[in-house]
């Protein structure tokens, strides 16, 4: 399955490029320059469903005591920060040439940075506790308690008066941006998103292996015997 | 096609610094997780199976 994710990403990332580079159009006020929209949104919301799904599958492992669920909240928390890196990185190179700054102490900026800094404190808390299942439910405390972060970066835009332009794209209202660039955009954040998910199973994998290396099936495993 | 040559569509209409900076950098970034992920699977499976690890 995590081939199969992988080959989707890879033929979604493909179409969504081509549409976004090829076909969409030069924007009439900023150039080529808003050609960075087709990876920086979908990287971008990635960041934030992670950051849900994470925190979804912590608490789960907090209320059910169930340990996948938790391993399941750890193998997706480094995929989240990358893509929380990405997001800022590429809206970096995008607001050097629109605003004329690198950086600005946005709303939007500035809570997408608290974001990072949840994955990082994240990982960074799991990785200090020796004893895994206690590893677990810290984590997930902080997984929960960080959550509240996803509706600021959202809405911060509404909020306050923000330099980082709105939403586009709503659910109550029709986009507004070409079709060519919103379809771009859409198949882009589609093939990232069977990415994140291949890698987090991926990773789930080396987690699983990693904690249960004691148990009888791993050593069964015909990548092992073999 | 927008572009009437590849020299028109590297250049990205003088934003090539930029466009190109995002997009090589999310390109090496999932290519090099997806990387990084593979080979910490073989070290584990290489352990385990009482291999030295890769």
């Amino acid at each position: 399955m995590i081939s199969w994710l992988m080959i989707l990403a890879i033929i979604l990332s493909a179409i969504g490029f081509y549409i976004g580079f090829f076909m969409a159009p030069t924007d009439y006020q900023q150039g080529d320059a808003y050609r960075i929209i087709f990876v920086h949104v979908p990287a971008a919301w990635l960041s934030m469903v992670i950051y849900l799904a994470m925190a979804f599958w912590a608490a789960l492992g907090l209320v059910l005591n169930t340990r996948l669920s938790s391993m399941m909240a750890s193998a997706l928390a480094p995929t989240g920060a990358l893509f929380t890196f990405l997001a800022l990185w590429t809206g970096a190179l995008w607001g050097r040439p629109t605003w004329g700054a690198w950086w600005v102490w946005d709303a939007r900026l500035t809570s997408e940075l608290i974001l990072l800094f949840l994955y990082v404190g994240f990982m960074a808390l799991q990785a200090a506790i020796d004893d895994p299942r206690r590893a677990d439910k810290a984590g997930a405390v902080l997984a929960l308690v960080g959550v509240v972060n996803v509706p600021v970066i959202y809405f911060s835009v509404q909020w306050w008066n923000t330099l980082h332009q709105g939403a586009s794209i709503s659910l109550k209202s029709a986009p507004s941006m070409a079709l060519t660039m919103l379809l771009g955009m859409l198949i882009m954040a589609l093939g990232l998103w069977a990415y994140s998910i291949a890698a987090a199973l991926m990773r789930l994998r080396c987690i699983v292996l990693e904690r249960e290396c004691h148990a009888p099936w791993v050593a069964h495993l015909q990548e092992v015997q073999s | 096609m927008i572009w009437s040559s590849w020299r028109e569509f590297f250049a990205m209409g003088g934003y090539a610094l930029y466009v190109w900076g995002s997009v090589a950098v999310v390109l090496a970034a999932l290519v090099g997780e997806s990387l990084a992920l593979r080979w910490r699977r073989k070290a584990i499976l290489a352990e385990k199976a009482g291999r030295p690890r890769p």
